[in-house]
């Protein structure tokens, strides 16, 4: 079941990336369809993801390409947020193929499979993972919010005659919604760091994973400080947001690599 | 009745032409009325355009009544019927045949044409169907939404840079006509003039008092600039004015600078400045030349609109030809339901009321039952095959004969 619900909601990501390129080549012209596909298959992969729940015994994504699949999901429901309004449908240029790419991998990878057993059946670790993961999708977000910041400034800077012909959000309405995006996510990341860390034995050894994990906050914690606390704004804020991101991306290819197994 | 169009507009015609038969809207209404005679006639004058559109059961005369009105003789005219001319309309309503396409002012003006006119049904909904297509391809396509003067491109810009204008504080270097320009689009978009400076304090008082800012001494312009959002600087100085020691430090707060003056007023070294958006008078008038070729690509997303919607017209326009033709079908056959029923009322005087309604119902619910496909297919055909559907149904049916037979007979 799990498995047949895959594909419409891959063909529903794939058809708003072409959607929203169509839109960003031509203003105005496919946007609303772009819009459907990501309500469609956002739609359908909860779905999926009920289907994956009902059919496991225990936490259904302990696998990486699993948390993959649950990664995907929490990324276009932050996305579908705002991201349906006219002037973000450039960002969903960022957000929808990275999505169809991410869904496509965990599906290659086994994500959608439906496991008896798990090795994480107790409420305690889906909650550390399901929490660390939504933290991890708000700062992608954040990421892709920040980068279509800096494209926009790079263009009014260098006095583009095509700046115009984009509808993108205002500079100023993307400054504040990825700070906001950060100051949102880090506590949901903080809160399932610190069900992860409960669950750490007394001794154990802090591996890469969890260096990275604390380095991320560490990273996004000294972002808002600096955000809320010194006035940093603009490019230099962007940058700090993107810088963050990487963290996350190298955690995600350290999971890859065989945290999970 | 045809819908007739005679016109002429800045594709024909030079201003100096166009000048000799442009009407102001009272003008306009005094001549819709005398030309329309008792029947339908709207004048549509603008400083592109005279076009008169008529609704007439005599084409031929319409026309040659508009043109010389129009002065046909000397002036250049197109000549229009049925659907070109409910589509030509469209086309001006939606503002593709303006010299700026999808501007927004021809909305307004057909408006008021439409109210000033002597219309009825046919132009009533003629005019009301093209303020419908204006504001529908205004809607669905992104003609009219980028700038088209130098003033707001400036505005746009600056809205790209801070989203909503209303908390946004502009400052005017400079109270010329330019810089009021660019405070009224700036102003229209939500901006608060806040201050205004001129080397000649009175035109700043002048132009101070007309948004309700202040009015500054040249001397303390590095000061203004701490607090503004927006500058347009627009003078006549043959130096720059603005150099990037006078930009305070902004703590990451953007400012946006438009420099409207040639020679140019701010140091291009400005631009340089983080968060600080410099545009001269050549940006600007890039920014308006990509936005209007923006507009012709959104154009021919507007024609297939407005075809679509003329063919809508030209079907409503055709179902009047059916329509009397139906309600004499109608008319007729209830005749021959309530003579067959009078005839027959010896027969059915001992039948109870509610058995009467009974037959009553019955009776009508057959003549409709068998009235209902030919009045459908009528209707289809007469959009698709015109008025000669009409009379074979007429003819058909012997529409008409009963009154025709009545006129014939002497009077007593």
């Amino acid at each position: 079941m799990a498995e047949l619900l895959f594909w419409p909601a891959f063909l529903a990501y794939g058809e708003a990336a072409v959607a929203y390129a169509g839109d960003a080549r031509r203003p105005g012209s496919t946007g609303r369809l772009a819009t459907w596909g990501v309500r469609i298959g956002w739609l359908v992969q909860t779905a999926l993801l009920i289907a994956q729940a009902a059919g496991a015994e225990g936490f259904p994504w302990d696998t990486w390409a699993g948390s993959l699949n649950l990664f995907v999901w929490l990324v276009v429901g932050a996305y579908l947020i705002w991201g349906c309004k006219p002037r973000f449908r450039l960002l969903g240029l960022v957000v929808m193929p990275l999505a169809a790419l991410l869904l496509a991998v965990s599906y290659a990878a086994g994500g959608m499979d439906v496991s008896g057993t798990s090795r994480y059946s107790s409420l305690f670790l889906g909650l550390h993972v399901g929490l660390v993961l939504a933290g991890f999708a708000g700062l992608t977000l954040a990421a892709a919010l920040a980068g279509l910041y800096l494209w926009q400034e790079r263009e009014l800077k260098r006095r583009s005659s095509k700046v115009l012909r984009f509808r993108a959000p205002s500079l100023v309405t993307l400054e504040s919604l990825f700070a906001r995006t950060v100051a949102f996510s880090l506590p949901v990341l903080t809160l399932g760091m610190a069900v992860g860390f409960a669950r750490l034995r007394h001794g154990s050894q802090l591996d890469p994973l969890i260096v990275l994990t604390v380095l991320t906050w560490a990273v996004y914690g000294g972002f808002l400080l600096l955000r809320y606390g010194a006035g940093w704004r603009g490019r230099r804020a962007a940058y700090a947001t993107l810088a963050g991101f990487v963290l996350v991306v190298a955690m995600q290819l350290t999971v890859q690599a065989g945290h999970f197994g | 009745m045809s819908l007739v169009l005679v016109g002429t507009s800045h594709r024909l015609s030079p201003v100096e032409v166009r000048e000799r038969i442009a009407f102001d809207l009272e003008a306009a209404s005094r001549l819709a009325e005398r030309m329309a005679d008792g029947g339908e006639a709207v004048c549509l004058s603008t400083c592109n355009r005279t076009e008169l559109y008529f609704s007439h059961p005599d084409p031929d005369l319409a026309e040659a009544l508009a043109s010389e009105a129009l002065l046909g003789d000397e002036v250049e005219l197109y000549r229009m019927r049925d659907e070109d001319a409910a589509m030509h309309l469209f086309r001006v309503a939606a503002g593709l045949d303006s010299l700026v396409p999808g501007e927004g002012e021809i909305l307004g003006q057909v408006r008021d044409a439409y109210e000033a006119g002597a219309h009825g049904p046919v132009l009533d909904r003629l005019f009301r169907e093209a303020l419908r297509v204006g504001k529908k391809v205004r809607t669905e396509t992104a003609i009219a939404e980028s700038p088209a003067s130098v003033s707001s491109a400036a505005a746009a810009l600056a809205q790209q840079v801070f989203g909503e204008l209303g908390g946004c504080k502009v400052f005017l270097i400079g109270a010329g006509e330019v810089s009021e320009l660019a405070a009224r689009a700036l102003s229209a978009r939500g901006a608060g003039i806040s201050a205004v400076t001129s080397r000649t304090e009175e035109s700043a008082s002048r132009l101070a008092d007309a948004f309700g800012a202040r009015a500054v001494p040249f001397g303390e312009l590095g000061s203004e600039l701490e607090q503004a959002d927006v500058v347009v600087s627009s003078t006549s100085s043959p130096e720059p004015i603005l150099s990037r020691d006078l930009v305070p430090d902004r703590k990451g707060r953007p400012l946006f600078v438009i420099d409207l003056a040639v020679p140019r007023d701010v140091d291009p070294a400005v631009a340089e400045l983080e968060d600080c958006y410099l545009y001269d008078i050549d940006d600007l008038q890039a920014v308006v030349r990509e936005s209007l070729s923006g507009r012709r690509r959104e154009a021919e997303r507007a024609e297939a609109i407005v075809e679509q919607e003329a063919k809508r017209f030209r079907d409503w326009q055709a179902s009047l030809h059916v329509v009397p033709a139906i309600a004499s079908l109608r008319e007729r056959a209830e005749r021959i339901r309530s003579g067959e029923l009078a005839k027959a009322e010896g027969r059915l005087e001992g039948l109870s009321e509610s058995e009467r309604r009974t037959v009553e119902s019955l009776t009508t619910q057959i003549v409709n039952k068998l009235l209902h496909v030919p009045i459908v297919r009528m209707k289809e055909a007469a959009a698709t095959e015109g008025a000669g559907y009409v009379e074979v149904a007429r003819h058909l049916f012997g529409l008409g004969e009963e009154e025709d037979a009545q006129s014939r007979k002497p009077r007593q």
